[in-house]
């Protein structure tokens, strides 16, 4: 079916089956592959995107069931400070989880700017690393700033 | 000069004796301390594009006409395949090729675990793929499974033959020690779970087998390829770029690199087969469950007189018993030791290599054990390791090439003399308390271990090697350690990995190692070419070449004289400096290990059960630091993991069937950020002066060993129960309070 949708400002019309998940066609019709999948069964985090500003699982969500909400992914947070900050906290290892990491907490400081440690605990909890960087994620969003 | 050279080469514990051809390293150790950039902290070179999800995993891979895999996957632990017809699935839409055992033998119709591969399906999409699955005609033969590892080891189910090492003569030293403490522990089974599950994507280009892979080792799986399909090595090329976590699991190329490669080469497009979370969970290795039955004798004043083990390990259908007896063997100074440990064959997954296997199950049995020793001998946790620290190598009576234990053991006082304090902090039924656990492991890597180093006339340098970085930092190291040699700032140094086709032999990621092997080939190669470079600026400038040297981006003489890299090699125009380097040998006669101690802070809810750990110290030797930042993020990532591995994380097995009940990540409880204590990381940072030019060793696995049994022992001195089974639920912590109090009945409160 055609549906238009609008990523990282960008306008695209695609004809898309009902059914496929919005990850998937940002992978895979957009090329947008920063958005990682991890489990595809919505607990893990790491295909994390905004939704008007709302960290979605993009996983889970039909690309039908988007409408008219703004998607933003990792790409469109290209020169967000927080890529810098996780950079400098070292608060990434393999990479793989970081672009939903990313996504989460720049909702998280749009919201807050100034988060408390509990509060960025809070926020980030959806989002699992395996490497552990926890203690550094929370040093880069704590400052994201800097 | 090559010289041929027998030498010792160790991976995860396990080692080989080999000849090989290694290069004289010429090059001087450097001298203990921070240079100008190696032993400095800095963000990974690679960080940005990570953040940026600019960097191509294998997972992101999508090359022309690329086809996808579906695997069809025994639902049974043990079964025979009766009936398997593919005809209906082979005319589905968008189905380009069926596999089954008749064509491949990593597909079986006799499997042995739930999830064992039995056919595979290519398709157009994933989603014709999977629904081809559904048009397969296969009927079961539902075979009882045989489940519990000592019935295993009863009925003669076993992996390999059992594993037996006597030292000295233990009943006698039973016999002798004032007092014996024994104890049986129980270690879970946990999933690595790395982000990027397993995968593989196969392209044949012409006679050329191109496989884009998730692994920990470009070199091991070039070569178990080739041999599978029977082709010379150089017709398999390997690429890895970036991968997603590997923890141990890995270091193979997997059936899913054999099934898209045979696709591949029946539909000639290229064929990704890529492991869903679930199908990770059930097949794609573990760490296996073990049970420890041990025991300890020591005199009264806490010499160790006897240790003994009987271990038995859950290995699984296919895969390896873990070293767990190599704690006991290697930590302590005791004359009188006895292990025997089983592999026992059970209807479950196979197993795979998982950070430090062996080591850490058998460190908590053991550190346990000892705490349980300490307290019935009323000496101090600390004090009692001290008195039996093995000053040289108990097991093969060798020297230590370096060991700093007593300093981590000296470093951690200052922490450890909170304890009193700490336990005075209980209130109502929040108990809390400290504990303590050494640690031993490997880590020396080994040669062959090969790097190029090439500086342009622009003076900047390229290091190439077809090494690895799975997410450990291995390839800022390199450009740090080249940076170093060359006198160039770290930002005039790229690092070109992940490609067989592109650059020499280079170490698996695996056993503590890539930074130990690869980093003495990679200043090697920058030795070599920084060489070339002074020979051509002291012709150039009508110098000797003993007064020239390399620093901050310029030639520097020891009158003063200062010029810009580029302005001599700007005189190269197309002409290129070309360095290369070999790992030298590990040194001869000397065992080359790690140490190091932890300490867990601890509170326990005596009602509810609930442990909450508040704080973590880590201390360890492990030679030369080349990133504090990078070594830090390792130590606490492997610190995370042995916390899940104490409390939370368990593979459940339906005792019946044999079908795995928490495949998934919300049902498998990996901790998330929202569960990490205070971290303190402490690093020896003193050179080995016996190994290679760097001094370094490994530090991916050490900061895990410790941690479940640091933590337990601060649950015995927060309540006085002693743990002897992980994962510490809230059931197993209830159970084990309930035990400290009926052990204790009629007698004063322990606490």
């Amino acid at each position: 079916m055609n549906r238009a949708l609008t990523v990282n400002g960008q306008r695209y019309k695609l004809d898309v089956a009902v059914g496929r998940s919005l990850a998937s066609v940002l992978r895979e019709d957009l090329g947008l592959t920063g958005t990682k999948l991890g489990c595809e069964e919505g607990h893990c985090g790491a295909c994390t995107v905004l939704l008007d500003g709302i960290p979605a699982l993009s996983c889970i969500t039909l690309v039908h069931m988007v409408d008219e909400r703004e998607v933003t992914t990792i790409e469109g947070l290209y020169d967000h400070p927080l890529v810098a900050s996780f950079v400098r906290a070292d608060a990434l290892q393999c990479g793989f989880c970081t672009p939903g990491q990313i996504v989460s907490a720049s909702a998280l400081v749009e919201a807050n700017p100034h988060p408390s440690r509990d509060e960025i605990r809070h926020a980030m909890a959806g989002n699992i690393c395996r490497c552990g960087a926890y203690p550094k994620i929370e040093e880069a969003v704590l400052t994201w700033q800097d | 000069m090559a010289r041929l050279i027998r030498t010792e080469k160790e991976v995860e514990g396990n080692y080989t004796e080999q000849w090989i051809v290694v290069d004289e390293d010429p090059v001087e150790p450097w001298p203990a301390g921070p240079r100008e950039i190696v032993g400095r902290p800095l963000p990974r070179i690679d960080g940005a594009e990570r953040a940026r999800g600019e960097a191509v995993f294998t997972a992101d891979l999508q090359l022309p006409g690329m086809l996808h895999t579906a695997v069809l996957r025994s639902p049974h632990a043990k079964a025979r395949v009766t009936r398997l017809d593919v005809a209906r699935a082979v005319e589905a839409a968008g189905v380009r090729a069926v596999l089954t055992p008749d064509d491949l033998d990593v597909l079986t119709r006799e499997p042995g675990y739930q999830g064992a591969a039995v056919a595979a399906i290519a398709a157009d999409t994933f989603d014709e793929a999977k629904e081809a699955l559904h048009l397969i005609d296969a009927e079961w033969e539902v075979l009882e499974p045989l489940l519990e590892p000592d019935e295993a080891v009863r009925r003669g189910s076993l992996i390999d033959e059992p594993e037996r090492y006597d030292r000295g003569d233990v009943e006698r030293g039973l016999a002798e020690a004032d007092v014996v403490v024994e104890a049986e522990y129980r270690t879970q089974t946990v999933l690595h779970n790395s982000m990027e599950t397993h995968q593989s994507v196969c392209r044949w280009e012409g006679d050329v087998l191109e496989v884009y892979t998730s692994t920990q080792f470009i070199w091991g799986v070039r070569a178990e390829t080739a041999e599978k399909l029977g082709i010379p090595e150089d017709k398999v090329r390997v690429v890895c770029h970036f991968m997603g976590g590997g923890f141990g699991a890995k270091n193979h190329p997997g059936e899913y690199t054999f099934i898209a490669a045979e696709l591949a080469k029946r539909t000639r497009r290229p064929v990704r087969c890529a492991l869903t979370r679930r199908e990770e969970n059930l097949v794609s290795g573990n760490r296996h469950a073990t049970i420890q039955r041990l025991r300890v004798g020591a005199k009264s004043d806490g010499t160790l007189t006897a240790l003994a083990g009987d271990f038995v390990m859950a290995v699984g259908w296919r895969g390896f018993k873990s070293w767990t007896a190599g704690p006991m063997k290697m930590l302590y100074s005791c004359p009188n030791i006895s292990t025997i440990e089983y592999g026992a064959k059970i209807n479950t997954g196979p197993n795979a290599a998982f950070r430090a296997p062996g080591f850490v199950e058998g460190t908590f049995g053991l550190e346990c054990l000892l705490d349980e020793l300490a307290a019935k001998l009323e000496i101090d946790g600390l004090e009692l390791r001290r008195i039996n620290h093995a000053d040289s190598d108990v097991m093969e009576e060798r020297p230590f090439s370096s060991k700093n234990l007593m300093e981590c053991y000296r470093r951690a006082e200052p922490h450890w003399e909170r304890r009193h304090e700490v336990r005075e902090r209980s209130e109502g039924p929040w108990k809390r308390g400290m504990g303590m656990a050494s640690q031993i492991w490997f880590g020396a890597g080994g040669p062959p271990s090969y790097a190029w180093v090439r500086v342009g006339s622009d003076g900047r340098a390229v290091v190439i090697t077809a090494m690895q970085d799975i997410g450990t930092g291995t390839r800022t190291a390199m450009a740090q350690i080249a940076a170093e040699e060359l006198g160039l700032p770290v930002d005039r140094v790229e690092v070109s990995l992940g490609d067989s086709a592109r650059g020499p032999y280079a170490a698996i990621s695996a056993g503590s190692s890539t930074t130990p092997s690869m980093g003495p080939a990679v200043r090697a190669a920058a030795h070599d070419a920084a060489r070339q470079i002074i020979e051509i600026a002291a012709q150039r400038y009508h110098l000797e070449e003993r007064v020239l040297s390399l620093k901050d981006g310029k030639v520097v003489s020891t009158d003063g004289g200062a010029w810009p890299l580029e302005e001599l090699t700007g005189l190269l125009e197309d002409a290129q400096i070309l360095g290369k380097g070999a790992r030298g040998p590990n040194p001869t006669g000397m065992r080359v290990l790690t140490f190091g101690v932890q300490i867990a802070e601890v509170a326990v809810d005596i009602e509810t059960g609930e442990v909450r750990v508040d704080k973590i110290v880590a201390i360890h030797d492990v030679g030369r630091v080349i990133n504090p930042l990078g070594a830090s993020s390792q130590v606490e990532g492997g610190i995370i993991q042995g916390l899940g591995h104490t409390l939370s994380e368990q593979r459940l097995v339906d005792p019946t069937t044999g079908v795995i009940l928490n495949p998934t990540l919300d049902a498998y409880k990996m901790p998330t950020i929202a569960d990490v204590p205070e971290i303190i990381t402490e690093l020896i940072d003193v050179p080995d002066e016996h190994l290679t030019n760097l001094g370094a060793k490994g530090l991916g696995e050490p900061p895990i060993i410790p941690t479940a049994a640091a933590i337990a022992n601060a649950i015995r001195d927060a309540t006085g129960a002693d743990i002897r089974s992980m994962p510490i639920t809230r059931d197993e912590m209830l159970r084990a309070l309930a035990e400290a109090k009926e052990k204790t009945r009629g007698a004063p409160a322990a606490v």
